[in-house]
Parts: C-alpha cells; sequence; structure tokens
C-alpha cells in the first residue's frame, strides 16, 4: 500500500517530473502569457477535484454544490485583504480561516442530509451551492458586506517577506512573473493536498468512507459512526475547497457571485466522475482534462475554421459545450467507472503462519 | 450457568404487521443458540432490533449486565454484537481483505491527524489491522482471496467473508443470518464445522438456519418464532417434537 520506492530508477523519474513541473511555467510563458494563468486555473480545478473527490469518490455522497465552498474561500480572502473594509492580512493568516469557515459550512450543509442519498442528497446540495451565491449577491444591504453582484475587486495579492505574488522580478537575467509564482505555490498546495488525500485513502478513516460508499448499513453494524465519518468527509472536502477559493480570490484579484455558479459545481463533479470517482490519478488527469482542453479549443478552433472557411463559423464556447458533452456521452457510455478507474487495491504482506 | 444476552418482551411492529409480539429469550456464554420458524416469523427483524437498525416499541435487551436498548448500530457493533446479513451485504467493491479490515475500525483509534501524519501509533496499528485481517481470512478458510474482488468471490467464499468481517469486530456474540442459504451441501458441511470450531474458540454464536438438519447438529437450545411470537423454546430434540413447531411449519407456506 505505501510506495517503497526504493529503486534508483523510479527516484530519478520522480525527479524528472518534479524538475519538469518546475520549470514548466518557463516553457508555458515562451507560448504566451495567458498560459501560466491558464496553467494556475487548471490547478485550481484539481485541487478542487480532489476535495470533491473525497466526498463523491471515496464516501459516495453526491454533492452538487461544491463550488459553493470555493465561494466562501473566496470571500474570505476577499473580505479581509481588500479595501472594501480596509482589512489587509496576511494570506498565511486568511488561508486558513477560510478552509476553517468552508469546513464550519461543510458540516452545516453535511448534517441536514445525513439521511439522505443519491438523487435527494444531489438536490439539496444543489440548492446548499445556490443559497450560497444568492446570499452573496445579495448580501449588500442593509450593511454592504459582500457588494452584490459588482463584486469585490483590488484584492490583495500574496505577500510573503519581500517575495510580492503581484510583481515581476528579474533574478539572475531570468524574468519571473507573478502568474509563475501563483503557479509554484499552486504546485505546492497541490502535492501537499495530494499526500493528505492519498494517506486519508490508505487508513482507517478512508476505509470507513469507502465503506460509506459500497453498503452504508453494512458499515453501521461493523462499527462505523457513519454520522461523524460523513460529516468529516464534507468537512475536510470542503476545506480544501475553502483554500483553493482564497488562491482564486488573489490569483483573479477580483471576485463575484458569478464566479459560483452551478454549472462550475457540475463541472468539477465532472472532473471527478470523468477521470474516475475514487481514483486519485483518475481524478487529477480528469480535472486537467477538463480544464486544459477548452482552453486549447479556444486557441486552434477559431484559427483553424479562419483558415478553412475565412471566417469563424461556429463560435469557440458553443463548439466547447458541445465537445464536452459528447466527450462525456462517450466516456459513460464505455467506461461508465471513469478514464482510469478504481483498481482493487492489493496488499504484500507475508501470511500469518498462526490462526487466531 | 452464565447469561450473556438477556432479552424481554420485545416487540416491533410495522404498519398493521405485528413482526415481533413480546419475545423473550436468553443466550447463554458459550452455546450455540438457534432461531427458526417459517419465513416472515420474525427472524429478521429480531436480529434487526438485537443490532440497532431497528428502534422496538417495548422490550429491553442486555449484553453481559449492560442495557443496549435505544444504542446506535455502531454502539452495540462497539459493545459487543457482530451480524451477517441474510441478503449478503459485503463492501463488494473492496478486496476481501480490506473488507476484514474494515471489521477492524470499531476496535482501532486512528483518526485524521495520525491518518495524514503516518505517526508512529498509526503505522503500527495499520500493521496490525493488516495482520488480524489476514488472520482471519485464513481462519474461515479464504486467505488465497485476500485480494480479490469481494462481490466477485465465489457464494460460499461471500458467506465466509461476512464471517470473517463480523469476527474481526471481536464479538461477544456473535450472530449469523441464515449463512447456509444457497450452499451445497459440502459447502454447508464445511460452513458447520466453521461454525462449530468459532464455537470452541469461546464465542457465542446466534443463528437463524433454515436448514433444519444443520440446527439440529449445531444447536444447543432452539427459539422457535411463528408470527412474531415465540411458540417453544428448548433443546432441539424436543423442539423437533412439539406439535405447535410442527404445526407452524406445516401450516406455513413451505
Ligand atoms: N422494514 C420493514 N418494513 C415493513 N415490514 C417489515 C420490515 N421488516 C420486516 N417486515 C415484516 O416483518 C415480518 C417478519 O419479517 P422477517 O423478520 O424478515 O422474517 P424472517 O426473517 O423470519 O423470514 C414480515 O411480515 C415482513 O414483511
Ligand atoms: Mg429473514
Amino acid at each position: 500500500m505505501t510506495s517503497h520506492a526504493t529503486n534508483p530508477r523510479a527516484w530519478l523519474g520522480l525527479l524528472l517530473i518534479a524538475v519538469a513541473l518546475i520549470a514548466l511555467p518557463f516553457a508555458l510563458s515562451m507560448a504566451g502569457t495567458a498560459w501560466v494563468r491558464i496553467a494556475n486555473l487548471a490547478l485550481l480545478y484539481v485541487l478542487l477535484a480532489l476535495g470533491l473527490n473525497i466526498v463523491v469518490g471515496f464516501a459516495g455522497l453526491l454533492d452538487l454544490g461544491y463550488i459553493a465552498f470555493y465561494a466562501v474561500g473566496a470571500y474570505v480572502y476577499a473580505l479581509l485583504a481588500s479595501p472594501h473594509f480596509g482589512l489587509h492580512l496576511p494570506f498565511w493568516i486568511i488561508l486558513p480561516i477560510g478552509a476553517l469557515l468552508a469546513a464550519l459550512c461543510g458540516v452545516v450543509l453535511g448534517t441536514p442530509t445525513l439521511k439522505l442519498r443519491g438523487d435527494y442528497l444531489a438536490i439539496v446540495t444543489l440548492g446548499f451551492g445556490e443559497i450560497i451565491r444568492i446570499v452573496l449577491n445579495n448580501l449588500s444591504q442593509p450593511i454592504n458586506l459582500t457588494n452584490g453582484p459588482q463584486g469585490l475587486a483590488r484584492i490583495d495579492a500574496f505577500q510573503l517577506g519581500p517575495v510580492h505574488f503581484a510583481k515581476r522580478d528579474v533574478i539572475f537575467g531570468i524574468e519571473i512573473t507573478g502568474p509563475m509564482k501563483y503557479y509554484w505555490l499552486l504546485l505546492l498546495l497541490l502535492m501537499a493536498t495530494l499526500v493528505l488525500v492519498v494517506r486519508l485513502q490508505n487508513s482507517r478513516i478512508g476505509r470507513a468512507w469507502e465503506a460509506i460508499r459500497e453498503d452504508e448499513i453494512a458499515a453501521r453494524a461493523m462499527g462505523i459512526h457513519t454520522t461523524a465519518i460523513k460529516l468529516l468527509a464534507f468537512a475536510i472536502g470542503a476545506s480544501i475547497g475553502g483554500l483553493a477559493g482564497g488562491v482564486f480570490a488573489a490569483v483573479q484579484g477580483f471576485v463575484s457571485p458569478e464566479s459560483f455558479v452551478l454549472v462550475e459545481s457540475v463541472m468539477v463533479v465532472a472532473m471527478v466522475v470523468l477521470g474516475g470517482m475514487g481514483n486519485i490519478p483518475g481524478v487529477v488527469f480528469g480535472a486537467l482534462l477538463l480544464a486544459l482542453v477548452p482552453e486549447l479549443l479556444r486557441y486552434s478552433v477559431e484559427p483553424l475554421q479562419q483558415w478553412m472557411f475565412g471566417r469563424a463559423v461556429v463560435a469557440p464556447e458553443v463548439l466547447r459545450m458541445l465537445i464536452f458533452g459528447f466527450a462525456l456521452v462517450l466516456v459513460m457510455r464505455w467506461r461508465p467507472a471513469g478514464l482510469i478507474p478504481t483498481l482493487i487495491r492489493t496488499r504484500m504482506v507475508a501470511q500469518p503462519s498462526s490462526t487466531k | 450457568m452464565n447469561t450473556l444476552l438477556q432479552a424481554d418482551g420485545i416487540s416491533k411492529r410495522f404498519g398493521g404487521i405485528q413482526s415481533l409480539r413480546q419475545v423473550s429469550f436468553h443466550i447463554q456464554r458459550g452455546e450455540i443458540y438457534g432461531l427458526i420458524g417459517p419465513n416472515g416469523a420474525g427472524k429478521t427483524t429480531l436480529f434487526n432490533v438485537l443490532t440497532g437498525l431497528y428502534t422496538p416499541e417495548a422490550g429491553a435487551f442486555v449484553l453481559s449486565g449492560r442495557s443496549l436498548r435505544g444504542l446506535a448500530p455502531h454502539e452495540i457493533a462497539a459493545a459487543g454484537i457482530a451480524r451477517t446479513f441474510q441478503n449478503i451485504r459485503l463492501f463488494a467493491g473492496l478486496s476481501a481483505l480490506e473488507n476484514v479490515m474494515i471489521g477492524r475500525h470499531v476496535r482501532t483509534q486512528a483518526g485524521v491527524l495520525g491518518a495524514v501524519f503516518r505517526t508512529r501509533a498509526t503505522r503500527q496499528e495499520e500493521r496490525e489491522i493488516e495482520a488480524a485481517a489476514h488472520a482471519w481470512l485464513d481462519y474461515v478458510g479464504i486467505a488465497a482471496q485476500a485480494n480479490a474482488r469481494a462481490g466477485s468471490l465465489p457464494y460460499g467464499d461471500q458467506r465466509r467473508l461476512e464471517i470473517a468481517r463480523a469476527l474481526a469486530t471481536e464479538p461477544s456474540l456473535l450472530t449469523l443470518d441464515e449463512p447456509a442459504a444457497g450452499m451445497n451441501a459440502t459447502e454447508t458441511r464445511t460452513l458447520a464445522t466453521l461454525i462449530q470450531r468459532i464455537r470452541s474458540d469461546g464465542y457465542t454464536v446466534l443463528l437463524i438456519e433454515h436448514d433444519m438438519s444443520l440446527v439440529m447438529r449445531l444447536c444447543d437450545r432452539v427459539l422457535v418464532l411463528d408470527q412474531g411470537e415465540r411458540i417453544a423454546e428448548g433443546i432441539p430434540s424436543d423442539i423437533q417434537r412439539d406439535p405447535r413447531v410442527i404445526a407452524a411449519y406445516l401450516g406455513g407456506a413451505e
């Protein structure tokens, strides 16, 4: 179950991947400054998908309102680090607050849904996601808390000692842009999250989640406190969403309720399902695929049409949704468990000689 | 002798159906106690009450001096009653080994922090869970299937896996709901040997079974339910001759 990567070739492989990932923004910025930002958004989606996977993939609870936790994290950061209230707290204080508040919201959402499953749970969570968005939209009166549909602007960039994430630096003649700094930070967060979810999955808690997913009644009869264990899934999943939301607010410098619409929740669910529910590499792959392919299309479809027809016949947005829907149908038809489905985890342990 | 479980006046109804009427009985430590009765007699309902899935309208049950009435299923599992299901309820998508590892949940501690930081205590506990799970698979005779998907095991092996998973919770009372259902004669024989071995290893067993010859062979005492009512209790040879029992079985649809 633990990967004993004592093999030097495995280490070399990991080292090469690490170097490639760290160097990636330099290559991307050669293709265009937008690409580092796109990579950052893709990483945020991977974080979201990994968080949602705890609820949907591990515990088997379909949550269609997950983006609400992203919103909570984003607004917490925006309110505590912008001119709106004149507060400018450092990010390393706000991010944990946002994650914690999101976790709390996860528990608040989870509690009334504990007895629900499947479709019913999906509908209630969908409603919850919409409530959060509508509240954000309307909390501009009587006191202006969220600034309503206009959203919050001029949000502080991260700053850590001398490193300012909105400024570009030149070190040894190499240009380091703001988005690159966010990229490395996100990469770090992603690695930490991966360690977190992998370790959770292979633990007593992770097995309890999977037991609930497989058969809740049997799980209870085996002594699993299903209420507590489900709330734990909601809370941990939500806190990852809240953390990602905080970074999102800083990366964009602007948040508004429009960023947290239902389609975003559906998109994250699609990433989890398409990649392979419960399978961590699958979920990462699904998130990258759904986050990046539309961007690739955006940059290729128009020029292609110009070249073929002399004008843009189909808007890239339309084509994106078309291809997206089609791909999803194909995957569900031929790979219903996702592109990288969960395999039975095998364990190598010396067979016990004694019997109990 | 030493009473393990004492149940008094347990009643449970579903709408117009009185599934259990004032059922009382006790189980002694170390015995195999049979529960029989025609289909729909209320046997599974009684199991569901004893394991906390159903709350009875009336009645009390006490395990080793501790009242379990009103406790949640996970609390009852912790108190020491483990069960199998009439319609097998394994964690079908997980490996056989993981099914049994989940049985260890209630006797282990590791929480989120322990899991995330892989503390020494957690790693030690994980090793113990895994070793115990292997040992239980071996005990019920399916060690070779440890890494197989539980849902794709042959039927008889699934039944054994459920028993291994229940034993992994370290119960003081093991309750088996028709473990031989759907088994062929050979499988039933090995199952009987297994149940006898479980008893001789110090466990107390409550057994619902349809296969009369199995009940007669295994059980020390038998309780007979019919339409939610206790109609007889005693040693198998007496039960077999009891006119009310014969009438209940002949009158039933089977
Ligand atoms: N959850 C339930 N809802 C409604 N009726 C039930 C439920 N569980 C059991 N019953 C009813 O209780 C009676 C006893 O069923 P059960 O305990 O399953 O019988 P047995 O296991 O002896 O065959 C049956 O009439 C059954 O329909
Ligand atoms: Mg039954």
